[in-house]
C-alpha cells in the first residue's frame, strides 16, 4: 500500500483549461473578421483590374443600392439566425409588400396611405410565421419554406403578371438619390440607421443577450425565466416588416411593383448572416460581422457585373463557394486546433465548431433588377 | 475476493502525466485493473479522473508514461483501439438509439447477417438474451429502448458492452441517476461480471456504494493518485479526507431554523399521467425536501410550480397571490427561483461565459440607461462569486470550463441575485464533489436562517435527512408521506417512498 499522507489543504481548483473557451471563441472571431476583411480587400483589387469603373464613385453608388434589400432582409435574419431559427421567406414578404404597394397605387390610394398598410401587412406574414413557429411549436424551416410558396402565391393573387410603374416621382427620386450631395445613396443611409439600431438591440440590450441564450440553448434560457416564445415571435413579425419595408424601397428604386420581384434573394441574405460569423446553430454572432460580410458579397456583385464577358450565373457560384467556406472554414480551423492540443498521432473524434446545415444553399439570383 | 494482486493486471497505467498547457491534470499516475477486482476511483472533480479515464479508454492519450494491457505497453490511438483491448466504458447517461430496439442498440454495427445481407432477427435475439441472461436481467430485446429508464438503458450498454467482449468495464458515475433498488440490480451485474474475470472500475461520489462493491480503491487529488489500497483499510473518514486533502468537519451543517409565513401554497396540483393531487406548503425560513425514488414525479411537480412545464389542474399562490400555471416569468417575477437537476441541459448556458450566466435571470437590472451595463454585469458577478466563494479564472471564461461544483454555485448566484423569496434546487449536490457539496449544503443552510423558503428535491437520503425541516415521500405521482424532522428516518422515508403507506406514525395525505 502507498500513500501519500495530505497535509496542506487543498489549492484553488481553477478552470482546467489555461486558455479559456470564451477567450478562444473572441480569437476565432476576430480572425474570421480580419479574413473578410482581407478577401474584401482582395475583391478590390480584383475589382480595379477588372474594371477602371470599379472604384468611382459611381459605381459604389449602384453598387450597394443595388444591394441594399439584401441587406436589410440580412439584419432581422441574423436575429433570427441567432436564436437557431430560420425566414426563408423574406423575399416573398419583400414581393408581397411590392405587389400590394402597385395594387393600392392602382386603387388610387396616396403613398401616405400604402406604406404603413404594406409594412402591416408584412407584420402580419411574420405573425403568421411566429405563431406557426412559436404556438404550434413547428420547425421553422419547414413553416418559412411553407409560407415562402404562399406568400409569393399571395403576391401573384393580388396584381396578376402586371407590373405597375407609374409611382409618384417624388418617391422615386428620393429612393434613387443620394444623401445630401454626397454618394451614398439614400437606401443606404437608412440601412445604415437600421444596422445601428440592430447593433445595439443585439449587444446592448436585455432582449439581445436573451436572443444569445435562446440561440445557445433554449431550454436554459426558458428555466431562466427568459419569455422565449414572445422573443421569437416578435422576432419573426419584426422580419416581416422589416421584409416589406424592402419591397417597398425595391419597388421605388426600380419604379416597378410586382410579383416576381426577389425571387431568391433570402438565400443571399442568409448567406450575408452565416458568411458573417452567425452560427447557423445559433448563439454566436454580430451584427458587425454581417457588415462585412455584406460589404464583401456586394464587391463582388459589381466586380462581376462590370466585366461583360463573365455570366451573372458566376455570381452565384461565387456566392455558394464563400458560403460553404464559411461554413467549412471554422470547422477546420477546429480541427486543426484540435489535433494541435493533442499533439501527438492518432486521431480523435472532431468537434465541429459550425457544420453544414441544410439551410445553407447558394447565393441569390443574379442581380436585383426585377 | 482474495488478493489478486500478483496477477499481471488486464489494463495498467503506468506512471501517466497529461499537461493541458500550463495546467497538470495527471501527473505519474498509475493505476493497474485485474481480473475479478472492483477498483473505486475516487476524487472530487478536478482531481484528473476523466483524464484519467479518457487515457484508458483511448480518447486521450497521455504527455508520458504508459498504457499496458496484459503487461504489455500499447497505444490507444482511438476508442476503437481501446475497445478492442477489451475496455468499455459505462457513462452516466447512456448514449442508445431510442428508436431502436434493445437487441438492435447491443449489436449495433455487428448485426448477424443473412444472405444479401438481410439483418439475422432470430440470431440477433438469441444472443442478446444469451447476454442479458447472463447478466441475470429480466429485459425484452424485443422493445424499444424509447421508455426505458436510465438503469435499464445502462444494462443495455454492459449487455453492448459483454457482446465486445469487454474484460474491463469502467463505469463513470453509473449510479448517479438510479433509485436505491435500481443501484441494487446494478450492482448484482457488477458482481456477475466480476465473478466471470472482468476487472471493474467504478467511479462515484456515493461512500456508501463505492464500499459495497469495491474492494480496493484509487484516490486522486489534483492530478496525483495519493492513496492505492484494500478499501477495508481505509475507513470513510479517512478517506473523505485524503480525497479532499482536509477533514470536512461537518457535512450536514443544520441550524436551529426560525419558520415564518406561508411562501408557497400549492393546492391539487396534476399532471395527467405524471402527478396527481399535490398539496404543499413552504414556509419563510423552512427547508422541505421532496423525497422519493427516481421517476415518482418530483421534478415534475417543481416544474410544473415553476411553470417551466404545464400542470393540468391545480392552483400555486406565492405569498398569497395565486400564479398563472405555465409561466416561468411570473413566477419568477413572483420571488420564485428553480436550480434545476440538469445544469448542463438546464440551469447553465454552457458556451456563455460566467459572468453572463449569473446574471441571466435579471437582465432587467443590468441595464444603465436602457442599455446592458458591462460594469454592473461584472460588479454583479464578482459580488456574488464572492459570496458563494466561486473558484474561477476569468468572469469572461465560458462557464462550461468549471468543475461541476462550481457550476452549480454559478446557477446558485444566477438566482440569488433576483433576492428569491423561495428557492426551489432539485438535486442540490447531484455530480459534486464532497468538498463542494458541504458547502452548497452550508449555503443553503445559511440562505434558508436568513428567511429564505426553500423546497428541495433530492433522492439522497443522508442529504434529505440532514437538511430538511420536513420531508414529503412521493411515489408514483403521490404525495404519500409528510414528516417533520423528528419523524424522518430512513425507514420510513423508504417505506412511504416504494409505496407502503401503511408506515406507522408517518401522516398519510391524500
Amino acid at each position: 500500500m502507498s500513500t501519500i499522507a495530505p497535509t496542506a489543504p487543498a489549492p484553488d481548483r481553477t478552470p482546467s483549461s489555461p486558455r479559456s473557451e470564451d477567450s478562444r471563441l473572441k480569437a476565432i472571431l476576430g480572425r474570421w473578421e480580419t479574413l473578410i476583411l482581407a478577401l474584401i480587400a482582395l475583391v478590390f483589387l480584383i475589382g480595379s483590374g477588372i474594371s477602371s469603373e470599379f472604384l468611382t464613385g459611381e459605381s459604389l453608388t449602384t453598387g450597394s443600392s443595388d444591394f441594399t434589400e439584401y441587406a436589410i432582409l440580412a439584419l432581422p435574419l441574423t436575429l433570427i439566425i441567432a436564436t437557431g431559427e430560420i425566414d426563408l421567406s423574406v423575399a416573398s414578404v419583400l414581393a408581397l409588400s411590392s405587389a400590394l404597394m402597385g395594387y393600392l397605387w392602382n386603387q388610387g390610394l396616396p403613398m401616405e396611405g400604402i406604406i404603413p398598410i404594406c409594412l402591416v401587412a408584412g407584420a402580419l406574414c411574420g405573425l403568421l410565421n411566429g405563431w406557426l413557429v412559436t404556438g404550434l411549436g413547428l420547425p421553422s424551416l419547414a413553416v418559412t419554406i411553407g409560407t415562402l410558396a404562399l406568400f409569393r402565391g399571395l403576391a401573384f393573387v393580388i396584381l396578376g403578371d402586371e407590373s405597375v410603374t407609374s409611382f409618384p416621382t417624388g418617391y422615386t427620386d428620393w429612393a434613387f438619390g443620394n444623401f445630401a450631395g454626397t454618394v451614398v445613396p439614400n437606401t443606404i443611409v437608412l440601412f445604415l440607421v437600421l444596422a445601428a439600431v440592430f447593433a445595439v438591440v443585439l449587444h446592448r440590450t436585455p432582449f439581445g443577450r436573451a436572443i444569445f441564450a435562446i440561440g445557445a440553448n433554449r431550454e436554459a434560457a426558458r428555466f431562466s425565466g427568459l419569455r422565449v416564445n414572445r422573443i421569437q415571435l416578435r422576432l419573426f413579425i419584426l422580419s416581416g416588416v422589416i421584409a416589406a419595408l424592402a419591397g417597398i424601397l425595391l419597388t421605388l428604386r426600380n419604379s416597378t411593383a410586382a410579383g416576381n420581384v426577389g425571387e431568391g434573394f433570402e438565400l443571399t441574405a442568409i448567406a450575408a448572416v452565416v458568411l458573417g460569423g452567425v452560427s447557423i446553430f445559433g448563439g454566436t454572432g454580430t451584427i458587425g460581422g454581417v457588415l462585412l460580410a455584406l460589404i464583401l458579397l456586394g464587391g463582388i456583385q459589381k466586380a462581376l457585373n462590370l466585366d461583360p464577358d463573365i455570366s451573372t450565373y458566376w455570381v452565384n457560384i461565387v456566392f455558394g463557394i464563400l458560403l460553404i467556406g464559411s461554413v467549412l472554414g471554422p470547422n477546420l480551423a477546429a480541427r486543426v486546433r484540435e489535433a494541435r492540443r493533442i499533439n501527438s498521432r492518432g486521431t480523435r473524434p472532431p468537434r465541429p465548431g459550425r457544420s453544414a446545415a441544410p439551410q445553407s444553399g447558394p447565393g441569390g439570383e443574379g442581380n436585383s433588377n426585377a | 475476493m482474495s488478493t489478486p494482486s500478483t496477477t499481471t493486471p488486464l489494463v495498467a497505467l503506468d506512471d501517466a502525466s497529461r499537461s493541458f498547457g500550463a495546467v497538470r491534470a495527471l501527473q505519474n499516475a498509475s493505476l493497474a485493473l485485474r481480473a475479478g477486482e472492483v477498483r473505486a476511483l475516487m476524487g472530487e472533480n478536478g482531481a484528473g479522473k476523466s483524464t484519467l479515464v479518457k487515457i484508458l479508454t483511448g480518447v486521450d492519450r497521455p504527455n508520458s508514461g504508459t498504457v499496458l494491457v496484459d503487461g504489455e505497453p500499447v497505444v490507444f490511438h482511438s476508442t476503437a483501439d481501446s475497445r478492442d483491448a477489451g475496455v468499455a466504458v459505462i457513462l452516466q447517461e447512456p448514449t442508445l438509439f431510442p428508436d431502436l430496439s434493445v437487441a438492435e442498440n447491443v449489436v449495433m454495427g455487428r448485426h448477424p447477417k443473412r444472405s444479401f445481407g438481410r439483418v439475422d432477427r432470430p440470431a440477433m435475439k438469441k444472443t442478446v438474451q444469451g447476454l442479458l441472461d447472463r447478466l441475470g436481467v429480466d429485459l425484452d430485446p424485443d422493445r424499444p429502448v424509447q421508455g426505458l429508464s436510465i438503469a435499464d438503458q445502462q444494462i443495455v450498454e454492459i449487455a453492448k458492452a459483454m457482446s465486445f467482449d469487454a474484460r474491463v468495464l469502467i463505469m463513470d458515475e453509473p449510479t448517479a441517476a438510479l433509485s436505491g433498488r435500481e443501484v441494487e440490480r446494478l450492482f448484482g451485474v457488477v458482481r456477475a461480471l466480476q465473478e466471470r474475470g472482468a476487472a471493474v472500475l467504478f467511479i462515484s461520489h456515493r461512500l456508501e456504494e463505492v464500499y459495497e462493491i469495491a474492494s480496493v480503491v484509487t484516490v486522486m487529488r489534483d492530478g496525483e493518485v495519493v492513496h492505492d489500497g484494500p478499501l477495508s483499510e481505509l475507513p470513510e473518514d479517512e478517506l473523505v479526507r485524503r480525497m479532499v486533502g482536509r477533514d470536512v468537519t461537518q457535512l450536514f451543517p443544520k441550524s436551529e431554523p426560525k419558520i415564518g409565513e406561508v411562501v408557497l401554497d400549492v393546492k391539487g396540483l396534476s399532471r395527467e399521467g405524471v402527478f396527481y393531487d399535490v398539496d404543499l406548503q413552504v414556509r419563510a425560513g423552512e427547508i422541505v425536501a421532496l423525497a422519493g425514488l427516481v421517476g415518482a414525479g418530483r421534478s415534475e411537480v417543481v416544474q410544473a410550480i415553476f411553470g417551466v412545464d404545464r400542470a393540468t389542474e391545480g392552483t400555486v399562490t406565492m405569498l398569497g397571490n395565486d400564479l398563472p400555471l405555465g409561466k416561468p416569468t411570473a413566477a419568477v417575477a413572483a420571488g420564485m427561483a428553480l436550480v434545476p437537476e440538469d445544469r448542463r441541459q438546464q440551469g447553465l448556458v454552457m458556451d456563455m461565459s460566467i459572468g453572463q450566466n449569473a446574471t441571466l435571470a435579471r437582465l432587467g437590472d443590468m441595464r444603465s440607461r436602457g442599455l446592458l451595463s458591462p460594469k454592473r454585469e461584472r460588479a454583479e458577478a464578482e459580488r456574488w462569486g464572492e459570496r458563494l466563494q466561486l473558484k474561477y479564472g476569468r468572469l469572461g471564461d465560458a462557464v462550461g470550463t468549471l468543475s461541476g461544483g462550481n457550476q452549480q454555485k454559478v446557477v446558485l448566484a444566477k438566482w440569488l441575485g433576483t433576492e428569491p423569496r423561495l428557492l426551489i434546487i432539485d438535486e442540490p449536490t447531484r455530480g459534486i464533489d464532497v468538498g463542494t457539496k458541504s458547502e452548497v449544503h452550508r449555503i443553503i443552510d445559511e440562505l434558508a436562517g436568513q428567511g429564505l423558503a426553500v423546497l428541495m428535491v433530492s433522492s439522497e437520503l443522508p442529504e434529505v435527512l440532514g437538511m430538511a425541516d420536513r420531508v414529503l415521500v412521493m411515489f408514483e405521482g403521490r404525495v404519500t408521506a409528510e414528516l417533520s424532522r423528528a419523524e424522518a428516518d430512513e425507514e420510513r422515508i423508504v417505506r412511504a417512498a416504494t409505496g407502503r403507506v401503511s408506515a406507522p406514525a408517518t401522516q398519510e395525505i391524500a
